[in-house]
């Protein structure tokens, strides 16, 4: 499996990271790699085998519909980039 | 002071020796002294540490009876410290001041630990070297141009260095035992669900558990029983009782059933480090354990499939730096999607991208069924070789790392040749199983681990059978070169 310039920019897209146009190139050629060793999986047949999603198949833990957790904005938006008046700044999204 | 383990503090605070104060300020000396050349540490919190050291001495000194009160310890800088810089390793999270403290943080605190500071570690814990941190690489104390391997390469350096007599690591797919192998120390990865993963930063969520390091596995023990139990904060955290792991430590091994998987002994272990094992392992016959070969068949999917199933689980964690609430925001956004993609794209390393992609790439439409469930169904083949080989025996050993720590810059520009560093240890994570790593000797001046891996919850065993060794050797007390 080898991935192209112009799937890697597609792929940073999605995944909402910028590269560079340079990098481009060495990003392909290491994900191939990886996508090279990932490919040995395809030696062993897995027809009729259950995917595991967890070590110890437990259960997902329900906890009581009540309210735990007191409001701490304040605290949690201390270390925010920009905030103001309670709500978090980014750039206009509607023009 | 310093050469001293954990349990011989904790003797000393309790008698009144010296306190805990006089202790931590050694510490922080040497920290001070030899860590610009190790670079283990990213954050060294020097008045808190006093601080946590005097009230521990007033503890002690108002009756309290805690074990480990006073004794100082590391933490990696993965685990969330209230009102002290958690940078996971990353320039995202460089200027991070986390505002609550992790589960594993928390307990250390109680149990009247001292934390002396925050350890280096590859970006995001992606990484077999420390080499991907944004803080640059941890030298290894053995031999400065050596990694101390990763990701918990900081903890692994302080402990070996003797900077901090214990440290807490986490291991997501070797990270805690390849680095302890490396560097010469005992380190613990329990049984996923064991250690509360609660404000340790998520990498690959079904694979992450937190761990420690120490020089002996006595001091592996007592660290782990104040970082184990359950945590309603945690949705996978194991509602399990924790045993007394000191009360075990000295049972015979008379009898015990050690397996070796052939696959572990093949092609790729370097021969110099197999003799150093077999070694080992004979000490262990003579210590009355059996020695039976096993098989674990699918033991070379073991990295193919990680290299699906953390990227992928990783490209979903790590979509919450963002920008916006906390960490790095890069300059002059143009709009939103600017915003987003430069704020990630200058605030992650290249290691880290790589694997966000790859999980990307693995989790699009069209590819989910390829790559994904095929590694989900290879997970599962690999978890049933580990039940079919434990319960004819009752560890497995082998090495930790197929090489010793290999020189800085020799592997971080070609990943798959990093990833196969990890090769005898991912399998480990990929079945939730317990692993340890303790030394059992040198190649050319550079130390080798032997892993155990046990059934589920298991490390009272794992913990007994390292301890029994370290009865009858000394590997564990050579000292490195530095200071």
């Amino acid at each position: 499996m080898s991935l192209g310039s112009a799937e890697v920019a597609k792929i940073a897209h999605l995944a909402r990271l910028a590269i560079s146009e340079a990098d481009i190139p060495s990003y392909a050629r290491n994900l191939s790699s990886i996508l090279e060793l990932v490919a040995q999986m395809n030696a062993v047949d897995t027809t009729g085998v259950e995917p595991l999603a967890h070590p110890l198949e437990m259960a997902q833990r329900l906890r009581p519909d009540a309210v735990s957790e007191s409001d701490q904005r304040e605290r949690f938006q201390a270390i925010a980039p920009s905030v103001e008046a309670g709500l978090y700044l980014v750039p206009k999204v509607i023009e | 002071m310093h050469t001293k383990t954990i349990a011989e503090l904790a003797t000393g605070l309790r008698a009144g020796d010296f306190s805990s104060e006089d202790l931590t300020r050694a510490l922080l000396d040497r920290i001070e002294r030899l860590d610009l050349q190790l670079n283990a540490f990213i954050s060294v919190t020097a008045e808190a540490a006093l601080e946590q050291a005097r009230a521990a001495d007033r503890r002690r000194a108002a009756g309290e009876g805690g074990a480990l009160i006073g004794v100082p310890i590391a933490h990696k800088d993965i685990f969330c410290t209230l009102g002290i810089r958690t940078s996971c390793g990353s320039r995202i999270l460089d200027n991070f001041i986390a505002p609550y403290d992790a589960t594993v943080v928390e307990k250390c605190r109680a149990a009247g630990l001292v934390m002396l500071g925050k350890t280096n570690m590859d970006e995001f814990a992606m990484g077999s070297s420390t080499e991907t941190s944004y803080y640059g690489p941890t030298r290894n104390p053995w031999d400065s141009n050596a990694v101390p391997g990763g990701s918990s390469g900081g903890s692994a350096a302080a402990v070996a260095a003797r900077l901090a007599p214990g440290a807490t690591g986490t291991d997501t797919g070797g990270s805690i035992r390849q680095p302890a192998s490396l560097c010469g120390i005992t380190g613990l990865k329990p049984t996923y669900g064991r250690v509360s993963r609660w404000g340790m930063i998520a990498y690959a969520s079904s694979l992450d558990q937190g761990g420690a390091f120490a020089r002996t596995a006595e001091d592996v023990a007592l660290l782990l029983q104040v970082m184990a139990g359950f945590d309603p904060r945690d949705s996978t955290s194991a509602d399990q009782s924790v045993p007394d792991y000191s009360t075990t430590l000295n049972d015979p091994l008379t009898g015990l059933k050690i397996g070796l998987p052939k696959e572990y002994f093949g092609a790729g272990l370097d021969a110099r480090v197999a003799a150093v094992i077999e070694e080992s392992l004979a000490e262990y016959r003579r210590l009355g354990a059996e020695l039976v070969e096993i098989s674990l068949p699918n033991a070379g999917l073991a990295v193919p499939s990680y290299y699906v199933i953390a990227p992928a689980e990783c490209s979903s964690n790590l979509a919450r730096f963002d920008g916006v609430r906390y960490g790095y925001r890069c300059d002059h956004p143009r709009d939103l999607l600017d915003l987003y993609t430069r704020s990630r794209g200058e605030g992650f390393g290249a290691e880290v991208k790589r694997r966000i992609m790859i999980g990307t790439y693995a989790l699009s439409a069209g590819y989910y069924d390829a790559y994904y469930l095929k590694a989900q169904q290879i997970r599962r083949l690999i978890t049933q070789d580990f039940r079919d080989a434990l319960s004819q025996v009752d560890v497995i050993m082998g090495p930790t790392s197929p090489t010793v720590a290999f020189n800085l810059g020799e592997k971080v520009d070609d990943p798959v040749t990093m990833y196969l560093s990890d090769i005898y240890t991912i399998a480990v994570n990929l079945a939730g199983l317990p692993g340890m790593s303790i030394p059992v000797g040198f190649v050319d001046g550079r130390p080798v681990g032997l892993q155990s891996i046990g059934p589920y919850f298991a490390e009272a065993k794992l913990l007994n059978v390292a301890h029994r060794y370290q009865q009858v050797t000394d590997w564990h007390r050579q000292l490195p070169p530095v200071g």
